[in-house]
């Protein structure tokens, strides 16, 4: 039977049959609350053994996918969602994060990396959460982002 | 709790001021702009700023963190000042890679070789 435990107010923590470990959850735009949830899914990577490495690489595509719902989605509406739902296993790490604003089309993301850009102060996030994660994919119209992460996989740089 | 120690740690070496962070994740905006408005003064109160900030304490930073580094170089450029960066880790080094912002930052693996590269304060400070 699946275990759930609720950590703080943050999200539900659930313990499947089949041995994954889903972290669901739908809050304010606040930074706090997706710092605790960030926590819980880190959590749930640590307890599938994931190694530092792909570690490193969640934490920091966490960080700047919920940078891009509350800020730029969500424009820190507080009256506006930020619907998380992340499953792990030993094998990888899916997480989905989805907004409630207007989305973005990634192509018209102006590339950080262009000489033209370097000295520009944004425009690094979408950047790394591709280079860390295995796969990113965008969905609703750039309101939903899917990022799977491989245990032990490199990050693409 | 919200941490209220400083951001960062300055010690004078000669002209240079090296810049520690006492934070092992510059991550979170509140963070990010502490950091900023302190080396907004650092670079304000020199005429000719030379900054080295040493990374030798970070584990994690987010592109926020890489917005601030860029702007505290551009505000040094415009006074015609140096900033050096040292002592990055390797999985750190490597967002500077894949951002390409390695090209931008004039980074060296030591603080020594670091201190060393700065050029020129006579010659900045002769009247012009």
């Amino acid at each position: 039977m699946p275990s759930k435990q609720r950590i703080g107010s943050a999200a539900a923590t659930e313990r499947s049959a089949d041995g994954s470990t889903r972290v669901r959850t739908t809050f304010a735009s606040d930074f706090n609350v997706a710092r605790d949830v960030q926590r819980q899914i880190l959590a749930a990577v640590a307890g599938h053994g994931f190694d530092a490495q792909s570690t490193f690489a969640i934490k920091l595509a966490l960080e700047e996918a919920f940078v891009n719902a509350i800020k730029h989605g969500n424009r820190l509406d507080p009256a506006k969602q930020v619907h998380v739902d992340t499953t792990v296993t030993d094998e990888q790490a899916e997480i989905i994060i989805e907004d409630e604003g207007p989305g973005f089309d990634r192509t018209c993301v102006p590339d950080p990396t262009a000489e033209e850009n370097l000295d520009k102060c944004s425009g690094r996030g979408i950047l790394l959460m591709e280079a860390y994660m295995s796969s990113v994919e965008y969905s609703k119209n750039g309101r939903r982002v899917r990022m799977v992460k491989k245990n032990g996989a490199d990050g693409k740089a | 709790m919200p941490d209220t120690s400083p951001p960062l740690a300055v010690v004078q070496n000669k002209d240079v001021r090296v810049v520690e962070f006492t934070n092992s994740k510059i991550l979170d905006e509140a963070n990010i702009a502490a950091i900023q408005e302190t080396l907004n003064a650092l670079i304000d109160e020199e005429q000719f700023p030379k900054l080295l900030l040493d990374f030798s304490t970070v584990d994690h930073l987010s592109s926020a963190a890489l917005g601030m580094l860029i702007n505290a170089n551009n505000r040094i450029k415009q006074k015609n000042g140096q900033l050096r960066l040292s002592n990055i880790k390797p999985q750190i080094y490597e967002v500077f890679v894949i951002t390409k912002l390695n090209k931008l930052f004039r980074i060296y693996p030591e603080r020594a070789e670091a201190l060393g590269s700065f050029t020129g304060a006579q010659q900045q400070q002769q009247p012009q």
